[in-house]
């Protein structure tokens, strides 16, 4: 229930696009040659990128980083953005070439906190809440965690990098909404399965990065089965450091009834049980 | 070479002022800027008591700009002497207070709060949040409003006092002379434009107050104009802002006939162009010969050449 999280002193890199990976015609992983931000970045923070040099459109967007790219020897080098086209920047984040240039502030916000064994870590992704899921996963299997990755989108076409999961040895369930891979229908369905088969004794905590329904239900069954729960919000956001007020969230607070927080400094990753979330907008 | 204006009482290092509500309590961003480099920081928006601001969306992007209803959420002046100033002061800012109130007595509180305390530079009026039904703008709107919030403030304090004007009138020029009347030092302009956008395939306001003030380069030249209106009508000085993101936009609204300026929204996009307007600043001033970057304010040149030669 701690308040502001403060990070190292976040880099602003005018960083060079890398790769463009179009994976599907609304999808993309965009890489970034961005060093400085690799080397501090923890799982669950974000970046603050710029998707065009003009005024319009004006602001910098949040995203989850991806990946951490690496040298041959492990040198952090760069990072990776998963990308969903939403609207007119993340559009020209579709789009951009490789050799263009991206205006990129990080690594932003609250990380996950992750677990050690005994305890196992359930990580549960939907759509493009896959994003802060490659990272977490790799910290958590070089701590020696066990780790599964309940992963649900619209269609088989809309699972990505599952390969990448598996062979970090993560156990991964999948579900899309039309059946066509894994489980039919939401991917709470086998996360409440899963959590019911669970003795009392065996511990687990939930991160959940995904819809705000998919977020709300996953924080419902995680409170009802005792485990705790992570989230990985994502608002509009002005400015990423706290300086606009544009970001906030309705939570619950050590020292006063609840009340907007920015989820710039206070998140991006919250307690599930601090959020309001019939509060909570789309 | 010498960027220092001076704004009434007040001498500034720079004519750069990080604009209200746009930097959180100036301690969000002191790891990234060092504050004392900052000509000053307007902080965020103080009332008496702590506010919680309307609901999200807060923000929309419009074609280069923003509209805003953060409503003004802040953590009350009370918290804000404890809680900020001493951090503000260790940073060695210069701090200029905005303050807003519901009522004219409010004003009159936190000015006598405020000048109880040290670091605080100069308090600027919010008569201007196009965000909050009551108070603040209704001032801001009525010439008699805006002489009673400056001169009532004006008898408890001898800090520098800044009204923050509304675009949101027909003549903004007549409310800088109401304000400079009533004793204002300085004033500030301008505040958004108030402005909504709507989702036409859901047929919903974008902001969740339906309305909300917008900033940024879209705004600018607008504001110029008005800068330019009001160094015509009064004296004291100007501190100029309106969708400021580049050391050329600052010069534009000192020709204009700000002394200082305000820079906003261009922080959100970039927190680090401070250093870059200065330098851009010291480029232009080598270019022009400038020694003292206060010369330029109101120097605008209105010669028609041609019409010169025809009388010539």
């Amino acid at each position: 229930m701690s308040q502001v999280y403060t990070s190292s002193m976040p880099a602003d890199i005018d960083a060079a696009v890398i790769a463009n990976a179009r994976l599907s015609g609304e999808y993309n992983v965009l890489s970034l040659a961005a060093p400085e931000i690799a080397a501090l970045a923890r799982p669950g923070q974000f970046v603050m990128v710029r998707p065009s040099q003009s005024t319009d459109p004006l602001l910098r967007r949040p995203f989850s980083i991806f990946e951490i790219v690496r040298q041959a020897d492990g040198t952090p080098t760069g990072i990776t953005l998963l990308n969903k086209q939403v609207g007119v920047g993340t559009r020209l984040l579709y789009e951009v070439e490789p050799g263009a240039r991206v205006a990129c502030l990080g690594p932003l916000g609250r990380p996950f906190e992750p677990v050690d064994q005994p305890a196992q870590a359930w990580m549960v992704a939907g759509g493009v809440g896959l994003a802060p899921f490659v990272t977490l996963a790799e910290t958590l299997v070089a701590r020696g965690t066990a780790a599964r990755l309940f992963y649900g989108a619209r269609r088989a076409g809309e699972l990505f990098h599952v390969d990448l999961f598996e062979r970090l040895g993560v156990e991964v369930v999948l579900s899309t909404e039309d059946g066509s891979r894994g489980s039919t229908g939401f991917v709470t369905s086998p996360l409440a399965a899963a959590l019911a088969a669970l003795g009392p004794d065996e511990e687990v905590k939930l991160f959940v990065c995904g819809p705000t329904p998919m977020m709300r239900a996953a924080a419902r069954l995680a409170e009802s089965s005792g485990r705790p729960c992570e989230v990985s919000l994502e608002q509009v956001m002005g400015c990423g450091l706290g300086g606009c007020y544009s970001c906030v969230v309705l939570a619950r607070r050590a020292d006063a009834p609840p009340g907007f927080v920015r989820s710039c400094l206070e998140g991006p990753v919250f307690d599930a049980r601090r959020i309001v979330w019939e509060a909570l907008v789309h | 070479m010498d960027l220092s204006v001076v704004i009434g009482p007040l001498r500034l290092s720079n004519p750069l002022i990080a604009a209200s509500g746009c930097l959180g309590y100036g301690v969000e961003y002191a790891d990234i800027i060092d504050l004392s480099t900052l000509g000053g920081v307007a902080v965020k928006g103080l009332f008496l008591a702590a506010r919680e601001g309307h609901p999200p969306p807060r923000i929309v992007e419009t074609p280069s700009g923003m509209l805003n209803a953060i409503g003004l959420q802040g953590i009350g002046v009370h918290r804000f002497v404890r809680e900020k100033l001493p951090e503000l002061r260790d940073r060695r800012a210069v701090v200029i207070v905005n303050i807003c109130g519901t009522t004219l007595d409010e004003y009159v509180e936190l000015a006598r709060i405020l000048s109880d305390h040290d670091g605080v530079a100069a308090l600027e009026l919010n008569i201007s949040c196009p965000n909050i039904k009551e108070g603040g703008i209704t001032f801001g709107c009525s010439l008699t409003g805006t002489h009673q919030v400056v001169s009532a403030v004006r008898k408890v304090t001898s800090l520098p006092v800044i009204p923050k004007l509304t675009p949101n009138v027909t003549d903004v020029a007549s409310f800088a002379r109401a304000a400079e009347e009533a004793g204002a030092d300085a004033v500030s302009l301008v505040n958004t434009f108030l402005a909504m956008a709507i989702d036409v395939e859901t047929r919903r306001p974008r902001l969740s107050n339906i309305v909300g003030g917008l900033s940024g380069p879209a705004i600018r030249p607008i504001a110029v104009r008005m800068v330019y209106e009001c160094r015509q009508a009064v004296r004291v000085p100007i501190i100029g802002m309106g969708g400021i993101a580049s050391a050329t936009d600052v010069l534009e609204f000192m020709i204009a006939g700000a002394s200082a300026v305000q820079v906003g929204t261009a922080n959100f996009v970039d927190p680090f162009l401070w250093t870059k307007l200065l330098d851009g600043l010291h480029e232009y001033m080598r270019r022009h010969g400038i020694d003292r970057l206060a010369d330029l304010t109101g120097t605008l040149d209105t010669t028609h050449e041609q019409q010169a030669w025809i009388s010539s």
